[in-house]
């Protein structure tokens, strides 16, 4: 009997079934790699220490401390001023949890401390097939790799550090096809803003979306991040891109990953990882990379985008929802986003903090000088991505242009360091959430690829990178 | 954990869509290290304004909100963060079911891990709840069905093993202990190791 096709995901989920679903039970699924970091984990140390029970594998859990972190220049971290006692107090207790655990933290003094999703790839843990989790819902970052890679509550962080393993129901598969090829100046961002404007941002709920066609083969791994990172946008339990020679380029030599004759068996095996040709997904979406324009988001969901020159829609005007989040971002219907003066820019987050991010951000700049009254902040994801960055000159182009240089972390993504945008000010940004309150009280965001972040910070208007000089 | 079988209470109605979890709790409340406290947070930023000030036509500050346990809220409820905060703000403020048209699935997921009921129902009893604020509804858990002002009877969907712990009052991780031998015989079967 010929066996029916399987889709990349479900080649990984079946690998890692320690136990299979039944109508009255969920599947027993094995985790590979668990990343914590310090905002989400406490409770579930605590769960442990109650119960008595040790870390199941420490070898296969990573911890590094990135959200309630500061990420003001200092000579020493040691002289890091943390915003607020229980931030300070969180921080302590990730480094006493991670002590009487025996878990590998990567904090404050190491070399490779950076938010979580830049760090794993960075050090070569994050590698295709494997599943990893985190509390963190931008774990979908990891499936560009071909990693089943999703984020879960703190009862489940509890339930992994003890067991290393998750009580799952399979979700559903949904295609997501991209044809063409993506135009100069526009990135990454911009396909995944489309993506989530197209099928809105519940059409992935219950979903694992897997990226292909010719746009996505030919993006960069770091491109590839920033696409699954946004695959929680659309509300999606995962979003995933086969493995292919960038991917095992990329992972190549990396600290972490296999060496000798291990990396010729792994790359052998990474390459079973794609979605055969028969292989059938419950849904299929296909979208053109040709077309598509620099895109940002005008309302408070990342689904509300339109294209960088287009006017703010009209259309679901009648929808209080609709209404209230256009209230809010102070925009108008049938105007263009150009129309308002922009306060904060801020180039950063999981979602394009790394070395390529920070390059195309800096090409705009280079040149000119950050507009009067606009405050530009650029905050590499990692240690590593900072040390690269200044190795190539682009802390100069920032800091030339006006802009602030930072320690790598979260920072203006959530605003839990103490980096805020001000009641009613207009941020354009490169992280992933435009919610309300997100980046501070009252705070207006606007997302954006760091190239039209760029762009906007030299115009103080919403701008096309693509008419900067 | 206590199992929870029934509910019974009047409805607050959020009818906004989307409504994610930084609304639902703000990230600046996030750094507790505990479970419990988070109450004061919920909805920070729509039940206060800038100066503090209770915002007195927030459904949640209306006076007939009191002691109400169920929330009708807009479509996609719980979008956003995988924060547990926010079932652990929503329970510890004393709301004990969330009705909507779709439930965001890390959120539902943490939901039903702490015990809080989120009940998916169609677009017409939807529509109708948004309407009507304050009716009273009785949410039976064992047999998945939510009555409306004692008459009007709607069928949800629950996981069967989720079900079967809310109502017991067992926790998962009991569940997931009781495998550690097939967890070890995975260990070492496996062709690769991570
Ligand atoms: S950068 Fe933002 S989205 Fe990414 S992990 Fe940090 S807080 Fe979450």
């Amino acid at each position: 009997m010929k066996m029916r096709g399987l889709t990349l995901f479900e080649k990984v989920w079946n690998d890692h079934i320690v136990a299979g679903e039944t109508p009255a039970t969920p599947a027993v699924l094995y985790v590979d790699l668990h990343l914590i970091h310090e905002v989400t984990t406490p409770q579930a140390f605590a769960l442990l220490h109650e119960r008595g029970l040790p870390v199941r594998r420490p070898d296969l859990t990573l911890a590094t401390m990135d959200h309630s972190t500061p990420t003001t220049p200092v000579f020493s971290f040691k002289d890091l001023a943390v915003v607020g006692e229980s931030a300070a107090r969180q921080i302590a207790q990730m480094e006493k949890n991670c002590k009487d655990f025996g878990i590998e933290l990567l904090g404050f003094e190491s070399e490779a401390r950076g938010i979580v999703h830049v760090i794993g790839p960075e050090l070569g843990a994050t590698q295709p097939g494997k599943t990893i989790v985190c509390g963190d819902s931008h774990t979908s970052t990891h499936g560009a790799f071909g990693a089943l890679a999703f984020g879960i509550g703190t009862t489940e962080v509890g339930h992994v550090l003890a067991t290393q393993c998750l009580l799952q129901r399979k979700p559903r598969t949904l295609s997501i096809e991209v044809t063409g090829q993506l135009a100069e100046g526009v990135c990454a961002k911009d396909l995944i803003l489309a993506i989530i404007g197209q099928i809105g941002v519940d059409g992935g709920t219950g979903h694992v979306l897997e990226f292909r066609g010719p746009a996505i083969s030919s993006m960069g791994m770091e491109a590839r991040m920033t696409i699954c990172n946004m695959s929680i946008e659309a509300g999606a339990r995962a979003g995933m891109v086969a493995p292919d020679d960038t991917t095992f380029e990329y992972l190549h030599d990396r600290p972490r990953s296999p060496k000798g004759s291990e990396w010729d068996r792994a790359v052998a095996r990474w390459r079973e990882l794609v979605s055969d040709p028969e292989a059938r997904f419950d849904r299929s979406v296909s979208i053109d990379a040709q077309s598509l324009e620099p895109m940002v988001t005008f309302g408070t969901n990342p689904g509300m985008v339109v294209g960088v020159n287009s006017p703010v829609p009209a259309d679901d005007v009648a929808d209080p929802s609709f209404r209230k989040a256009l209230e809010y971002m102070r925009v108008e219907p049938g105007k263009p986003l150009s129309a308002n003066q922009v306060d904060v820019v801020f180039v950063g987050s999981c979602t394009n903090s790394r070395l390529s991010d920070l390059q195309q951000a800096a090409d705009v700049l280079k040149g000119h000088k950050v507009a009067a009254g606009v405050r530009m902040l650029v905050v590499p994801g990692s240690v590593q991505v900072k040390k690269a960055a200044e190795s190539i000159g682009l802390d100069r182009i920032f800091i030339e242009a006006g802009a602030e240089w930072r320690e790598p972390g979260c920072s203006m993504c959530l605003g839990m360091n103490g980096d805020i945008v001000g009641n009613g000010q207009l941020c354009v940004s490169t992280s992933n959430r435009n919610f309300e309150g997100r980046q501070g009280i009252g705070a207006r965001t606007i997302l954006a690829s760091p190239m039209t972040a760029a762009a906007s910070a030299v115009r103080g208007r919403v701008a096309d990178p693509r008419t900067i000089e | 954990m206590q199992p929870v079988t029934t509910i019974h209470s009047r409805t607050i109605v959020l009818a906004t869509r989307d409504i994610d979890t930084d609304q639902i709790i703000p990230a600046r409340y996030l750094t507790s290290t505990e479970r419990q406290g988070f109450g004061k947070a919920l909805f920070h930023d729509l039940r206060y304004d800038k100066n503090g000030d209770v915002i007195a036509d927030f459904p949640l500050n209306k006076p007939e909100a009191a002691g109400c346990e169920v929330l009708v809220a807009g479509n996609n409820f719980g979008c956003g963060s995988s924060r547990e905060h926010a079932p652990w703000a929503m329970l510890d403020y004393g709301i004990r079911a969330v009705i909507s048209t779709e439930i965001a699935d890390i959120f539902r997921n943490n939901a039903l891990k702490n015990g809080l009921i989120p009940i998916v129902v169609d677009t017409d009893t939807h529509a109708w709840l948004l309407e009507h604020p304050g009716v009273e509804v009785d949410i039976d858990v064992r047999a998945a069905k939510l009555t409306i002002t004692g008459d009007r009877e709607v069928h949800f969907q629950i996981d069967a093993f989720a079900r079967f712990c809310l109502v017991e009052g067992i926790d998962q991780l009991g569940f997931l202990q009781k495998q550690l031998e097939a967890i070890q015989i995975f260990e070492e079967k496996r062709s690769w190791k991570p």
